[in-house]
């Protein structure tokens, strides 16, 4: 049975102050802030007063407690003269880090992209220049425009549209990173562009301009075997930069450094850096948020094993670092400790403690659900009790599942994850559209990828990549590059995809023929 | 008669006659084998591809076991007729003919530790 007295079931800490009274280990007194109210000793008479953004258990920055359990009641001291408004070293750090970044990478951004549009705009107006110089500068010189020439001209047009649809779809996208070096194909094709144009203009300007040619025609045609050789250039950006890394040449198995959990992902011929891109890309989707939390037990199992040993130095002065490590190591390889028993037993209590609370917040949540019900539309004259809006109807419900969700989210360490906030809103979510109580509980019951959860917290976009061969080289087996975020970082290793012999083989569907083995026996 | 190759005792001629129970004449014993069998279940052979044909019970007072036919025993001849490659149908035909009241059989038997362990393992 739960003897715990009461409280409202998110304000753990108070929003004025951390400063919390803990007396005693049964009953659990909280200081009680002005703005809640508890009932004691039931369960189910809670009322909440008027929600806020704030999340649900912990404070938002500050952890100053590591481990959270439930008998914090014995092991915590006060905390004072933190509030929520202090930041913590972490989020100086990366403030800093952000202001001295965005400065540099915006200036070269914004040249290759004027760089960029600068040589389109040329080359779209070349084949224009070239139509409307002759008539402006010698028109009486010049031989009529028969019907071929203007033919030619709707083929400049046409084919000009095209292009210009081309270069809209290929190149003016968003541009999804910050990339550490430019994209070689791409300054390649640029400087392939440049060097067309120019001879181009070279040779009009030599022998077109400077002569006055009165071949109208010839000029026209001229022209036209610009924009043709544009749009070959066009079809040449295509597959170089699109086409060529579709087919599949290397797996990249990607480990997190923290965890340890890994995934698989193929690609074809890239760079580095833009393995390292899809790399990341995936990783908001298919990796479980990292959750520091789960880390700390190991660390304190560590620092305990070798805290208990000291050296002592009985032959006199000797600064022998390394022989002192060593013998520490040995010392405490040898050291009968029960420390795997601990951890055994500890597991197992935290996973039946983990299916007890899970039984009673399924049972919660199943019967919250069960007076929700939807208002079909020929009720809606006669509608029993007052009829709401999916926020009300979720704030309606909310309660009776409060205590039990925060105390899931307690044992399981995911408690600043999900803000009462999000979860009013995920409930709504799920009531208008219809959706179970299990299908509600799944966001909580299991870690998901880091996308699903608040934006602004969980997406670090500040990523650094360690590599020792240069990032625009292309992808090769063995090539193991570094992605490094502020907390973590992911190990990519590169991996290419065999060769693969495929032979073909041949069976007649006739020759599919069975028999019946028996083995009878017969008296005579 | 010499032992063949790979047995321990020779061929025995067992001469049976047949008893008239209402309208059939038995022979008091019950057979296995045949070239459209299984040969890798029969218990008795030594070679799991032996397809011949054996005895694979012998009932109490029958005219077989008067005769002296023992279980386990590969039937070679019935009659002069070869039993080695037959069907297990053709065998039972050429044993219950109805014109025949005796039949001769030449038989096989492996020696009898041999057919004690057979006995025992199966």
């Amino acid at each position: 049975m739960d003897t715990e007295s009461t409280y409202s079931g998110y304000s753990y800490y108070s929003s004025h102050s951390k400063k919390s009274h803990r007396q005693g280990e049964r009953t659990r007194e909280r200081h009680k802030s002005p703005r809640s109210k508890d009932g004691r000793g039931s369960e189910k008479s809670v009322t909440i007063q008027a929600p806020t953004g704030e999340p649900l258990l912990a404070n938002d920055s500050t952890r100053t407690e590591e481990v959270q359990d439930d008998n914090w009641g014995e092991t915590t001291t006060a905390i004072t003269g933190t509030s929520e408004h202090s930041i913590s070293q972490e989020d100086i750090a990366r403030i800093s880090k952000d202001m001295e970044d965005s400065v540099g990478l915006d200036c070269k951004r914004y040249l290759g992209l004027t760089v960029a549009s600068v040589l389109g705009l040329l080359v779209f107006l070349t084949p224009i220049a070239f139509i409307l110089l002759p008539p402006i500068l010698w028109r009486d010189e010049l031989e009529p425009c028969g019907t071929i020439c203007e033919g030619l001209f709707i083929s400049v047009a046409f084919k000009l549209l095209i292009l210009l649809i081309g270069t809209w779809a290929l190149f003016f996208r968003k541009r999804r990173a910050d990339m550490p070096r430019v994209f070689v194909f791409r300054a390649l094709l640029l400087v392939l562009i440049f060097l067309f144009v120019v001879s181009y203009w070279l040779f009009y300007g030599v022998r077109i301009l400077d002569s006055r040619d009165r071949n109208y025609q010839g000029i026209v045609q001229y022209a036209v075997s610009l924009v043709d050789a544009l749009l070959f250039i066009h079809y040449l950006a295509i597959v170089l930069l699109e086409l060529r890394q579709l087919q599949p040449m290397f797996t990249l198995q990607v480990v997190r450094s923290t965890d340890g959990e890994s995934r698989f992902y193929s690609l074809g011929h890239l760079s580095i850096q833009r393995a390292a891109l899809v790399v990341l890309e995936n990783y908001y989707k298919d990796f479980t948020i990292y959750n520091p939390n789960l880390l700390t037990a190991s660390k304190f199992r560590a620092a305990k094993h070798m805290a208990g040993l000291k050296v002592y130095n009985v032959d006199g002065p000797s600064n022998n670092a390394t022989g002192q490590s060593r013998a520490m190591i040995a010392a405490a390889a040898r050291s009968r400790d029960s420390s795997h028993n601990e951890l055994y037993y500890e597991e197992a209590e935290h996973e039946r403690r983990v299916k007890k609370r899970k039984a009673r917040l399924v049972v919660a949540v199943e019967e919250a659900f069960i007076h929700i019900q939807r208002l079909q539309a020929e009720e809606q004259q006669k509608a029993p009790g007052e009829v709401m809006d999916p926020r009300e109807a979720a704030q309606a419900i909310f309660p009776s599942m409060a205590r039990a969700l925060q105390k899931y989210l307690r044992t399981t360490r995911q408690q600043h994850y999900h803000s009462m906030e999000s979860i009013l809103q995920h409930l709504a979510f799920c009531i208008t559209n219809g959706m179970t109580p299990k299908a509600f509980l799944e966001r909580y019951l299991s870690a998901g990828p880091t996308v699903q959860y608040d934006k602004d917290r969980w997406l670090s976009t500040q990523w650094r990549l360690v590599s020792d061969e240069a990032v625009t080289n292309g992808l090769r087996d063995g090539i193991v590059f570094v992605l490094k975020c502020l907390d973590f970082s992911l190990v990519v290793n590169v991996k290419k995809i065999p060769f693969i012999v495929l032979s073909e083989e041949f069976i007649d569907p006739k020759s599919h023929r069975f028999v019946l083995r028996l083995q009878s026996e017969t008296s005579v | 008669p010499t032992p063949l190759p790979g047995q321990d005792v020779a061929p025995q001629r067992v001469e049976i006659h047949k008893l008239r129970q209402g309208e059939n004449l038995i022979l008091g014993f019950s057979i296995g084998g045949g070239i459209d069998q299984d040969p890798s279940q029969n218990p008795f052979s030594e070679d799991k591809t032996d397809k011949g044909i054996y005895v694979t019970r012998v009932s109490e007072g029958g005219p077989a076991e008067i005769a002296g036919l023992q279980i386990g025993d590969k039937i070679m001849q019935v009659n002069g007729w070869d039993m080695t490659m037959v069907t297990h149908d053709q065998a039972r035909k050429r044993l219950t003919k109805r014109s025949e009241e005796v039949v001769r059989l030449l038989v096989t038997r492996q020696s009898l530790q041999k057919a004690v362990q057979q006995s025992m393992l199966s």
